[in-house]
């Protein structure tokens, strides 16, 4: 359970910075830790006491494993995430060249 | 089975145009559009061929608890027909107005990813598989929306991709609860769970999931990147993010969760109620103030999910008819305004409302095709967007709810106000227009004839005979809510 909360508390951190930051830089690193809070919680759920790794062995006695599954999702969703950390990173830097500034709120030229 | 060639076909040519096209884009055009001319026919010949079954195609060979499977039924078919219908009529039109701008072939290769994850979300039945599809459009849709390159396109993008990472974050983890709930992730075993679990889990995984697709519907708290976006965009992939995108990756995909797995909780139906009133009302009240065309033209988006939704919550028969004939309708008239909006734009070199006048003598095609599609969109009849607002109307009034349908039809008035705004001073203004910067090919003048003609055509869609074949199988997916799950585990 602990470790379910420390989980979101490191979710939140990336929530409040998303919401509070101003750099462009800052915005995509709280994004970063919000997606590393999503991926430790996928793989907490796979978590067991005591598990070993879930492969079947010859000579090891068969006991209790990992669920193997959202190992495997985790892998996908660090990809993704480093897609989209580059193409927000490749985005912030020709933001940077146009309007000269790293802050969010000089940056605005849309209104919504 | 030509299921999996809806992801192949577009992957392939994607993979292609960047490996053949150099430096010119007349291969990327060649093949980007066979590509959705093949997709079209084979949608339209499965939606024919498909008489209310169900398909499921297992990937691999492998059988349901350890592979992925993917399945077409009623909705399935439809929603393929409207991706592959606006995809092609907005690869005719891009070749002139993308050429206007540079001649590259990485706006094709980029197009097709955008089809490939949309078909992929909409045929497959996996839930994490959906995930991975659904981050393909968006990652597609962000580097075309940033793809005129100017400040503005690329504020719009950065917004776009924070809140597209956001949504995407918040849909992992509703997958990650429901996975350690029922320890699947295929669409159909989950659904087959879910009356033995605790509701108090649907409903806060439900919640995750509305957050997450409702940041991609745009659906009114969660709407702030789309006008933006919509209107940052090139016209023709305006159209395809107005037209398909937010609908096949929210409300298709709030459909199948809700409906087909969650089993259409009441509590969910009545936020859709509310959530789809509130975007009707509001986003119409700020579609009426706009001077930007595209920006007016992407508000009213917003209201018209919003009918989509209000359909859906009420979940009678004909509320659902309403919504999905509304979802596919509005697809085709809100692309053929922002093709209209588009060709103004490239004609006069602006947006703004302001400074056009009277086109009609000028560009004579785009003003009547305009015109076509503000009669649909504000709901005169005898055009598609008439028939489907009042379907829905009706089923308010049959479901008690006069509220909604009085709503509902203030929605209607604020559409035609903006639309009239939009006529009275982009088309048929005082100041007579001469001169054009540029000529309106023939291939964007096709393609908005082709959409403008459809606006009529699809009305006939609820004719009896046609409507048996199509709607039908769409609307009994729906209403049944569990036939979904026992039809794809072949029970």
């Amino acid at each position: 359970m602990t470790l379910y909360l420390m989980c979101f508390a490191l979710f939140l951190v990336g929530v409040y910075g998303l919401l509070t930051k101003r750099d462009l830089i800052k915005i995509i690193l709280s994004l970063a830790i919000m997606g590393y809070a999503v991926n430790l919680f996928l793989i907490l759920f796979a978590y067991k006491k005591d598990a070993i790794f879930p492969i079947l062995l010859k000579n090891v006695a068969q006991s209790s494993m990992v669920d193997p599954l959202p190992q495997a999702l985790v892998l996908t969703s660090i990809v993704i995430e480093l897609g989209t950390t580059a193409l927000l990173v490749a985005l912030a830097i020709r933001l940077v060249q146009k309007y000269k500034t790293f802050d969010i709120t000089k940056i605005r030229r849309l209104f919504g | 089975m030509i299921l999996p060639y809806y992801i192949a076909i577009p992957l392939l040519s994607a993979f292609l145009i960047s490996l053949i096209a150099g430096k010119k884009d007349e291969w990327a055009v060649l093949l980007s559009t066979t590509a959705g001319a093949s997709m079209l026919i084979l949608s339209i010949y499965s939606l024919i061929a498909q008489n209310g079954e169900t398909f499921v195609y297992k990937m691999g060979f492998w059988s349901l608890p350890i592979g992925i499977v993917l399945v077409q039924d009623g909705l399935t078919c439809l929603m393929l027909v409207l991706v592959s219908l606006i995809s092609f009529t907005s690869l005719i039109y891009s070749v002139q107005y993308i050429r206007h701008m540079d001649r590259n072939w990485k706006y094709y290769a980029l197009f097709m990813l955008l089809i490939t994850g949309m078909n992929g979300v909409i045929i497959t039945g996996d839930l994490f598989n959906l995930f991975v599809f659904m981050e393909i459009a968006l990652f597609s849709a962000f580097a075309l929306v940033a793809y005129g390159g100017h400040a503005e396109e690329y504020e719009a993008a950065f917004k776009y991709a924070v809140m597209g990472a956001l949504s995407s974050a918040l849909v992992l983890i509703g997958i990650a609860i429901l996975y350690s709930a029922t320890s699947t992730l295929t669409l159909a075993k989950i659904a087959e769970k879910v009356p033995t679990l605790d509701p108090g889990l649907i409903f806060w995984t439900g919640g995750l999931f509305l957050a997450g697709l409702g940041l991609k519907a745009a659906i009114m708290p969660f709407h702030a990147w789309l006008p933006d976006a919509h209107s940052s965009a090139p016209a023709p992939i305006s159209s395809m993010l107005s037209g398909v995108l937010i609908k096949v990756l929210g409300i298709y995909t709030i459909i199948r969760l809700y409906f087909n797995v969650f089993n259409a909780p009441d509590f969910y139906m009545q936020v859709f109620l509310v959530l789809g009133a509130v975007s009707i009302i509001l986003g119409g009240l700020l579609s009426i103030v706009q001077w930007d065309m595209k920006r007016l033209l992407a508000y009213s988006s917003i209201s018209q999910v919003g009918y989509i939704l209000v359909g859906l919550g009420i979940g009678t028969r004909l509320g659902i008819l309403g919504a999905v004939f509304h979802l596919f309708s509005h697809a085709i008239f809100k692309s053929l305004l922002f093709y209209n909006a588009g060709a103004v734009e490239m004609a006069l070199g602006t947006r703004d409302m302001r400074k056009m006048g009277s086109l009609a003598r000028v560009l004579p095609i785009t003003s009547a095709t305009s015109l076509v599609g503000t009669l649909a969109i504000s709901g005169i009849p005898p055009f598609n967007g008439f028939i489907s607002k009042l379907i829905i109307i009706i089923a308010l009034i049959k479901a008690g709810a006069p509220v909604y349908a009085i709503l509902a039809v203030i929605g209607s008035i604020l559409t035609l106000g903006a639309m009239m705004k939009m006529q009275r001073y982009g088309f048929r203004g005082e100041t007579e227009i001469k001169k054009i910067s540029e000529k309106i090919g023939w291939r964007m003048n096709t393609a908005m004839i082709l959409l403008a003609v459809l606006c009529l055509l699809t009305g006939l869609m609820l004719l009896p005979g046609i409507r048996e074949s199509i709607v039908d199988p769409v609307v009994k997916v729906l209403v049944d809510h569990s036939q979904y799950m026992q039809l794809v585990l072949g029970r």
